[in-house]
């Protein structure tokens, strides 16, 4: 069953990357969980299920996504940079990786019913997506705030048949609308199957999304081989709110420390200015959502809502595995605030004519602070494409 | 000294009250009160919630009433300040007798760490304590050893969905009792425990003769409801319609007493020796 080399980056048979991760669960969701931990690394392995997910990634998604050699922005920046496009995929971000497979994964433990979180509409949307595709009901919960502040999101998954649940307790953001999914699925463990969004969550959901998007970095090495003829970037970067487009990218690196992960987390205003979401600038370690992770909480270990312009970095931990690669050093983390994502995302639009999600402009933002050499070859995951924040960037437009 | 819990059992084996309050609700300085009242209308043990901010087994009521609690300034460390006093029973107040549960969430124990709290516990008089996010065998590993060294039990919970081979495990692990969740729910979101798959579910349990004594949760909120649970159980325990009872009526040793009597059935003027 493990196809992959033993690895101190692998996920342990605990459901542990160092100290970070596990089940941190109520016995009513442990049925459930218990359920998908026992199954999810059979089903997948099973050569039914990998035909039917890579000819959806394939037909259905637009896989292989391209890797772009942005040479005026690689000019500006004085390395050679590459744009791995996971903006061109079906609903616009990497998100359907994941989802694709979470599907396939419900459908053969026979459920009937989806439940998601959202926090942009991303997650939202490539569930929707899916779901009308394989004619299961959807029902999303996002926090009555983000769907006030992502109304064009909502429509579509309202148009692609799910139900939008308004999540009004707590703070209305994504935190509160991944509690309200957890007690949907409390209330509901038989016949649904909860599709978490990122690498977060109790095990096996870290492990079982990373291997969904782990996709990305396959694709990379081999895309980055035939242009280049080496298989490994210098350096991998990524942003990170909960993490999943950068586990993704950083999934067949894990084990070359000759590669540098580089990791943007949201710094929002600053990270001392009391509106931030740079989780390891600002976090301890504690228990949310099912995991061990790094945590932005009080001293009392009451979670602190966090802020971003971007709603996808708008999270208070990571998933575990990064809470481990920071903490051991393997990753590097570089806080970026709103206005250097922004910068980047203008810059992006007129050095390449591409328009970025918030999300990635902020992985773009982490180039200049890296002091790269002119030999350096770095590629980039642009996770999504920005239409969806065009009514944000207008307001800031240079 | 025994266990207030196990001793309890060891008394007590049928119609057991159980009833949860939210520290620091509806008003910071209400937990002593509220604990002494309850205790004088003869309640048999309490469970105090330490607020968190993501309780994600509970539902809107007790959401909000931790909420409550804490912007109205509550935390763990001022919790064991407020109990501080209460088994000694000074300022004029009879001492707290019954035995004292906390239920909260892993998070704010971990800040506070497992130690310290545990020895807190002690310190105060607290027996046992129910945290549903930190599954049994992570307790079992990693937290077990810490908890029985400073007397605190651990309560850990079954539901219709847990498997028969898990309850034998969960009975012969934990101590105290065995809190029975009614129905796949979080606390608050049923009305009522009449549905026949329930009824099949208690009787099932009921007869695995297990080896410690349970108490029904989840969806007690009257008469009914207690004496229903009471026929399959020890007894059992009444959180959100408890907590709605505080939202609308004064925080008065009197109406808490008509509160408890309303779920014992007993006349109030009947009692009043």
């Amino acid at each position: 069953m493990e196809t992959l080399a033993p690895s101190s980056f692998s996920v342990s048979s605990t459901g542990f990357y160092g100290g970070f991760g596990g089940a941190f669960i109520p016995e009513m969701l442990y049925p459930n969980v218990e359920e998908l931990r026992r199954n999810y690394l059979a089903i997948i392995a099973d050569p039914a299920f990998q035909d039917e997910f890579w000819q959806l990634l394939t037909d259905y998604v637009g896989r292989p996504t391209p890797l772009f050699l942005a040479r005026r922005l690689s000019e500006y920046i004085g390395a050679t940079i590459y744009l791995k496009r996971e903006d061109l995929c079906h609903t616009g971000a990497h998100k359907v990786n994941n989802t694709i497979g979470q599907i396939l994964v419900a459908q053969r433990l026979g459920k009937k019913r989806i439940v998601a979180e959202t926090g942009a509409g991303q997650h939202g949307v490539a569930t929707a997506t899916v779901c009308a595709l394989m004619n299961l009901e959807c029902i999303v919960y996002m926090g009555a705030i983000d769907i006030e502040r992502q109304k064009p999101n909502v429509d579509r998954m309202r148009m692609l048949g799910a139900t939008v649940v308004p999540a009004r307790s707590g703070s209305q953001t994504l935190k509160d609308a991944t509690n309200e999914a957890m007690r949907h699925w409390i209330n509901n463990p038989e016949d649904t199957h909860y599709i978490i969004g990122s690498v977060v969550g109790p095990h096996p959901y870290p492990d079982m999304v990373a291997r969904f998007q782990s996709v990305i970095s396959e694709e990379i090495r081999r895309q980055l081989f035939a242009k280049t003829g080496r298989e490994t970037p210098d350096y991998m970067v990524a942003c990170v709110g909960g993490g999943s487009n950068a586990a993704g990218a950083f999934y067949h690196y894990l084990d070359e420390p000759e590669v540098r992960l580089v990791a943007a987390e949201a710094a929002g205003h600053g990270v001392t200015t009391g509106h931030s979401a740079a989780t390891t600038a600002l976090g301890k370690p504690g228990v949310l959502h099912g995991s061990r992770t790094i945590l932005m909480q009080t001293e009392d270990g009451q979670v602190i809502e966090p802020y971003s312009i971007s709603a996808g970095l708008d999270y208070p931990g990571i998933g575990p595995l990064h809470a481990h690669l920071f903490n051991s050093g393997r990753g590097e983390f570089y806080p970026i605030t709103d206005g250097e994502a922004l910068a980047a995302g203008f810059q992006l639009s007129r050095l390449e004519g591409i328009i970025p999600a918030l999300e990635s402009a902020h992985a773009l933002a982490a180039l200049p602070k890296m002091n790269l050499q002119p030999n350096n070859v770095v590629v980039v995951c642009l996770s999504g494409r920005g239409d969806k924040d065009l009514s944000t960037y207008v307001k800031y437009l240079p | 000294m025994q266990n207030r819990i196990t001793r309890l059992f060891a008394q007590k084996s049928e119609q057991l009250l159980n009833v949860y309050f939210t520290a620091g609700f509806p008003s910071l300085n209400d937990t002593l009160p509220i604990l002494q009242s309850l205790q004088r209308a003869g309640v048999d043990l309490v469970e105090i919630g330490m607020p968190y901010s993501d309780p994600v087994a509970d539902g809107e009521t007790i959401q909000q009433s931790n909420g409550r609690a804490l912007s109205n300034g509550m935390s763990l460390k001022l919790l064991f300040e407020q109990l501080t006093d209460c088994r000694t029973g000074s300022s004029g107040l009879p001492p707290v007798t019954i035995p004292i549960l906390l239920m909260g969430y892993i998070n704010p124990v971990l800040q506070f760490g497992v130690e310290a709290f545990c020895q807190q516990c002690r310190e105060v008089g607290i027996d046992g304590v129910i945290l549903p996010d930190l599954p049994l065998d992570l307790y079992l590993t990693e937290y077990a050893p810490t908890f029985r060294k400073y007397g605190v039990l651990s309560i850990h919970l079954i539901t219709p969905q847990t498997s028969e081979a898990r309850i034998r495990l969960i009975d012969q692990a934990s101590e105290g009792f065995i809190y029975m969740v009614s129905s796949a729910s979080i606390t608050g979101s049923v009305q009522g425990i009449d549905d026949p798959l329930q009824t099949a579910y208690f009787q099932r349990i009921q007869a695995m003769n297990l080896r410690q004594p349970r108490l029904i949760g989840f969806g007690i909120n009257n008469h009914d409801t207690f004496q229903r649970a009471c026929r399959y159980a020890n007894g059992a325990i009444i959180g959100s319609a408890f907590i709605r009872h505080l939202e609308a009526e004064p925080v008065t040793a009197s109406s808490i007493e008509e509160f408890v009597y309303m779920v014992r059935g007993q006349a109030i003027l009947a009692d009043a020796n």
